[in-house]
């Protein structure tokens, strides 16, 4: 018997196709790679011509050459800063809870589970929560009245879409400070327990520092998440729209992503051009939240070494 | 109450206040017990919060489709063939949007699966460090543009680009959609897959090595399949993500619900028969405004499914290296 015979598949042969599995696994990732090169490339094509000065300080216009995007930069602006303040208490809370506080009995067990699972609920089913329990407080009409002086219900104000992004982000930002929380050795807290720190001493003094630029890191990307989020706020009702900039958490409002919808799914090619200029706007805001993020993560890596 | 990880603190009071300097600001105010608890209480409180929104969606969500389900049966709206919730006569049959959610979601699953596997092994295995340092961010950034983003790309640029090939192809269709969402979720797939061939110990390619395996042996062979439980959590993870994505397919698949597995056709998603209702200015109560809670609940409850299935399989199968 020939020795090929017994082994069919030379080195010659394995190799060939090693060589060939390592072009396709390249070529995949050459896949997603020029996907965002070309998104990226369309839109500058599209909508850098339109985008100058004006297109930042006007407000929506039928006209597509005096359409601007001050209500949605602003409304935006609004919605990510109450988001924030909302979020990042809690979520910072609830992760220490979990990875500090917390016994590994069933109630630990199930709020993992459903902090998993809430991460991964549409986020146009937090619209709805947010629609019913916000905008409408449960009730027919949104006609407001004050109530311990607060307006209720909140109606289709930034208040409410606040809030309703603060739910649907909730989840990501608490998985990612647990997993930052995690990350942090605990020889640090045997120290600090050692020299008769309290539990929250230790977390504060000790392991919140640490663990600072991963939760910073989701802070970031919690954020940037809410600010591209257009379904929950459409569900809830945010205006199309606005003509003017909220000056109350009360007031109606635009938000960048919704805007960029409303130009987008209108025939007139030219305020396709329009939604590429305010596409590049969005996307140059969230690309410096990323490359902080970036920032962040090698600066927390050179600290570790 | 709390579970005490390390051994609490005993030794800190007293003493140190006879002594001079750094030593005496260390002893312990009389509030620290009281605070300590009530810090812990707050604590607490902040992770019970999504007990509280898990419950509120479920309760919204019921409490809302009860009245819709009290003018259309539940047998009729899960089995009904018929979406035309506007027109006379009407009819409430959620299959047809099903059946759009299905196709957008079958395309993207069998465009992601080998693209993002692909991705996540070349990732895991073949690149170098400092390719993994360009190409991660890179995907990272595919992974957070926004979902108006990728539906303006699929009208503008991937729709036209298939009509060229595909001339028969309408304006809106499946296709487009599905291939968008595709691209949507390749790092999704990519980057859990790769963290799950990463935790696979080096012994084990070094055993296969030894063995006289090729590198592409040894990825295939013996990472991936080591590290299936965690791909496979990637893959229904993912599927969840394109059953649930809203705006892609409210701009490029349309709103022609209709039953059909062919994805060049347009069809209705649930998500964007929830974003048309709400667009447009459908008055409280009605049963079309009622009807969106209805397909939400479905939706749901299906994306609830496939999220616990996901849950279940890196738990059931994980296995454990250390």
């Amino acid at each position: 018997m020939k020795r090929s015979e017994l082994f069919p598949d030379m080195l010659e042969k394995r190799h060939k196709r090693d060589r060939l599995f390592y072009s396709l696994t390249v070529g995949a990732l050459w896949i997603g790679v020029v996907a965002l090169f070309v998104l990226i490339a369309g839109v500058l094509w599209e909508g850098l011509p339109w985008l100058d000065w004006n297109f930042l300080q006007e407000f929506p216009s039928r006209k597509p050459e005096k359409a601007g995007f001050k209500a949605a930069f602003w409304g935006s602006i609004w919605v990510i800063a109450l988001t924030t303040m909302f979020t990042v208490p809690i979520g910072v809370a609830g992760a220490i809870y979990l990875e500090e506080y917390s016994a590994n009995n069933r109630f630990h067990k199930v709020i993992e589970l459903l902090i998993a699972n809430l991460a991964g609920v549409p986020s146009i089913i937090y619209g709805m929560l947010g629609l019913i329990v916000f905008v409408r407080m449960f009730q027919e009409t949104t006609d407001p009245h004050t109530f311990f002086g607060i307006q209720v219900p909140f109606g289709r104000s930034v208040l409410a879409g606040a809030l309703t992004l603060s739910l649907l982000v909730l989840p990501v930002l608490t998985i990612t400070s647990r997993e930052a929380l995690r990350a942090v050795p605990d020889s640090l807290r045997q120290a600090a327990f050692g020299l008769g720190a309290t539990r929250w001493q230790c977390t504060r003094y000790h392991v919140l520092p640490a663990a600072a630029p991963g939760i910073m890191t989701g802070v970031v990307l919690a954020i940037s998440r809410a600010l591209g989020e257009t379904a929950p706020l459409i569900m809830m009702g945010a205006l199309t729209y606005v003509a003017f900039t909220p000056s109350s958490v009360y007031d109606s409002f635009t938000v960048m992503p919704i805007q960029i919808f409303n130009w987008a799914s209108r025939p007139q090619t030219d305020f396709h051009n329009v939604a590429a200029a305010g596409i590049i706007v969005l996307l140059a805001v969230l690309l410096s939240m990323n490359a902080l993020v970036v920032v962040l993560r090698n600066r927390a890596e050179k600290r570790r070494l | 109450m709390f579970h005490k990880n390390h051994a609490e603190p005993s030794g800190a009071r007293g003493q140190s206040s006879a002594r001079e300097g750094r030593l005496a600001s260390f002893r312990p105010s009389r509030w620290r017990a009281p605070k300590e608890l009530l810090l812990g209480y707050g604590l607490q409180l902040s992770a019970t919060i999504s007990i509280l929104v898990s419950f509120g969606i479920l309760f919204v969500l019921v409490k809302e489709s009860l009245p819709f389900f009290e003018l259309v049966s539940p047998w009729d709206f899960f089995t009904g063939a018929n979406w035309s919730p506007l027109l006379e006569p009407r009819s409430f049959g959620i299959l047809p949007l099903i059946g759009g959610t299905l196709v957008v979601t079958g395309v993207a699953t069998l465009v992601v699966i080998p693209v993002g596997s692909l991705t996540g092994i070349f990732l895991s295995e073949y690149a170098s460090k400092r390719s993994r340092k360009i190409f991660k961010p890179v995907l990272e950034v595919l992974a957070g543009v926004p979902t108006v983003v990728y539906g303006y790309f699929a009208i503008t640029v991937v729709t036209p680009a298939l009509r060229t090939v595909l001339p028969d192809l309408g304006v809106y269709n499946a296709l487009s959609a599905g291939l968008v969402v595709a691209i949507m979720i390749i790092p999704t797939v990519a980057s859990l897959s790769d963290d799950a061939m990463r935790s696979v110990p080096n012994s084990l390619r070094e055993a296969a090595y030894g063995l006289g395996a090729t590198q592409r042996e040894v990825s295939l062979g013996v990472v991936f399949p080591s590290a299936l439980s965690g791909i496979l959590a990637a893959y229904v993870l993912a599927i969840g993500r394109a059953l649930g994505e809203t705006m892609i397919v409210t701009m490029a698949a349309g709103a022609t619900p209709q039953l059909t597995l062919d994805p060049t056709e347009s069809v209705q998603t649930m998500t964007g028969y929830i974003v048309q209702v709400s667009l447009g200015d459908t008055p409280v109560g009605t049963p079309e405004y009622l009807s969106i809670f209805a397909v939400g609940l479905t939706l749901f409850v299906l994306t609830l499914g496939i999220n616990l299935f996901s849950f279940w399989i890196r738990h059931r199968y994980r296995q454990a290296y250390s």
